[in-house]
């Protein structure tokens, strides 16, 4: 027997670790469409619990918008389920080639591919259009699905620290000696919610002949006055080499992501990224969903506009109550607790009182910076707010945290 | 501390401790396992010592365990260096 008795005594103690270390993953049931409010089982085989939603990447609050729900039904019924095909066979129909157009138009890029997912563009662009003699120099908190991809290319790696523009351009320095530099950053950091210094790196970009690719998932739809992204935000439009961005979080949330940016980048990435090729891209359904969201948020700013409003609302109320939380522009709200189980302590907590939000420590986030992520939607209304913070103030009361800092907080809870 | 711990100090403070952090790097400071230095990061390190002491370093011996503290990465290069 190949599955021996040692073996699966092997692979149970890898998971007991995995228990033992406090990083076991439980999934949550959630018997209801994706929205601000929804109907959640945990743990499993226990009663429903209705709860306030303030983890989800719905940024824009499209998961269930009912013009997507239509457009996609309407998908189905004129280009059907599936495609049983990669791409460049018999996989590709006129919806995937127009929903590429209108990313590009929407990013303000020269040329767009569909991925699976933006896991799968970040894991397939690099090794596609960069060679051994390449560098790629990448911000230290950039997504990991960055990290996966850059392993699989044979460029050179290198890294600067976090938003750190002088240690980034000793390093181009450095590098003046590659065929090509290549600066990657994420644009909304996901774990900090902070924004990439677009525009300098920009500047440092042409200062040291590199090229800027951006991942702009926490971005695209919201981010800069009509959504284009972090590049629009920093005044950068037109000017960033690759940007890899998904469907699956503000854009209805499906599921999808794409490499969109120079012309020839992307070609070569529909020539040569593996992900793409070997894989069946984007379903109908999604893609007729995705072209509507698109349409819907070109029409008008009004989600994102929503989203800002609510995104300051929440840091104020948050700020107000005492709770220390990192300061920022995105809808990604850090609340800080620096200790692991304090954080993980006070999710559970919020969510007897009705309110779902996940607590991230080491190694999701550095050693000694265990926080609360909170994520606004364009789905919420301010009630939801408000009874938020009250859960919030309620359960920042009990562990006695509110109107403290760093210091006080290590000094009661430890790192 | 001799002249390559200090060396290797100093770049690690340069490269990876951020500014305002009041973190203390001695010679047995746990730099991977205590969050200090990523195993993405750590790639930069290697290529530095590689270059500075004109050694290769193994992939198979660069490993987290390996340039876990200023000590035992020194200890690596002094080995490799003696061949």
């Amino acid at each position: 027997m190949v599955y021996s008795e040692a073996i699966r005594e092997w692979y149970k103690n890898e998971l007991q670790s995995i228990r033992e270390a406090g990083l076991f993953k439980q999934e949550r049931y959630i018997h209801a469409p994706q929205s601000a409010e929804i109907e959640v089982e945990f743990p499993e085989g226990s009663k429903l619990r209705r709860v306030i939603n303030l983890c989800a990447n719905n940024y824009l609050g499209l998961s269930s918008h009912p013009d997507v729900v239509r457009a996609a039904h309407d998908g189905l019924e004129l280009r059907g389920y599936g495609m049983s095909s990669v791409r460049f066979i018999c996989g590709t129909q006129d919806i995937h080639r127009e929903l590429e157009d209108k990313l590009s138009d929407f990013l303000g890029t020269e040329d767009t591919l569909l991925f699976p997912s933006c896991m799968d563009a970040n894991a397939g662009v690099f090794e596609a259009v960069l060679t051994e003699q390449d560098v790629m120099i990448a911000d230290r908190l950039v997504h990991a699905s960055i990290i996966d991809g850059m392993r699989l290319c044979r460029a050179m790696q290198d890294s600067f620290k976090h938003s750190d523009m002088g240690h980034l351009e000793e390093k181009l320095q450095e590098h003046q000696d590659r065929r090509v530099r290549m600066i990657i950053t994420d644009g909304v950091f996901s774990m900090d919610g902070d924004l990439a210094k677009l525009d300098e790196i920009v500047k440092l970009a042409r200062q040291y002949d590199a090229m800027v690719f951006l991942d702009d998932s926490h971005a695209t739809g919201f981010i800069g006055v009509t959504g284009r992204g972090t590049h629009e935000h920093c005044g950068v439009l037109g000017e960033i080499d690759v940007i890899t961005t998904t469907l699956g979080k503000a854009l209805g949330g499906a599921s999808g992501g794409c490499v969109s940016g120079r012309r020839e980048l992307v070609e070569l990435c529909r020539q040569r990224a593996r992900p793409y090729l070997f894989s069946n891209t984007v379903a109908p359904v999604i893609v007729s969903g995705a072209l509507k969201v698109l349409e819907l948020i070109t029409k008008t700013t009004e989600r994102r506009d929503k989203l800002e409003w609510n995104t300051k609302y929440w840091r104020k109320l948050l700020g107000e109550a005492g709770f220390d939380v990192r300061p920022g522009d995105s809808p990604i709200v850090p609340v800080m607790l620096y200790n692991a189980k304090l954080a993980q302590d006070i999710a559970r907590d919020l969510y007897d009182e009705g309110i779902y939000v996940i607590g991230f420590f080491f190694p999701v986030v550095p050693k000694g910076q265990a926080r609360i992520r909170t994520q606004l939607s364009a789905a919420h209304e301010q009630a939801h707010l408000d009874r938020a913070i009250r859960a919030f103030t309620k359960v920042g009361k009990k562990y006695d945290i509110l109107g403290k800092g760093k210091k006080e907080i290590v000094a009661m809870y430890g790192l | 501390m001799d002249d390559l711990r200090q060396t290797i100090r100093d770049y690690v403070i340069k490269e990876y401790v951020e500014e305002g952090d009041e973190t203390e790097i001695e010679l047995q400071t746990p730099l991977i396992s205590g969050g200090i230095v990523d195993s993405f990061s750590m790639v930069s390190l290697k290529r530095f010592l590689e270059k500075k002491y004109d050694i290769q370093i193994p992939d198979d011996e660069a490993t987290p365990e390996a340039f876990d503290n200023v000590e035992r990465i020194a200890a690596l290069v002094e080995r490799i260096r003696q061949g």
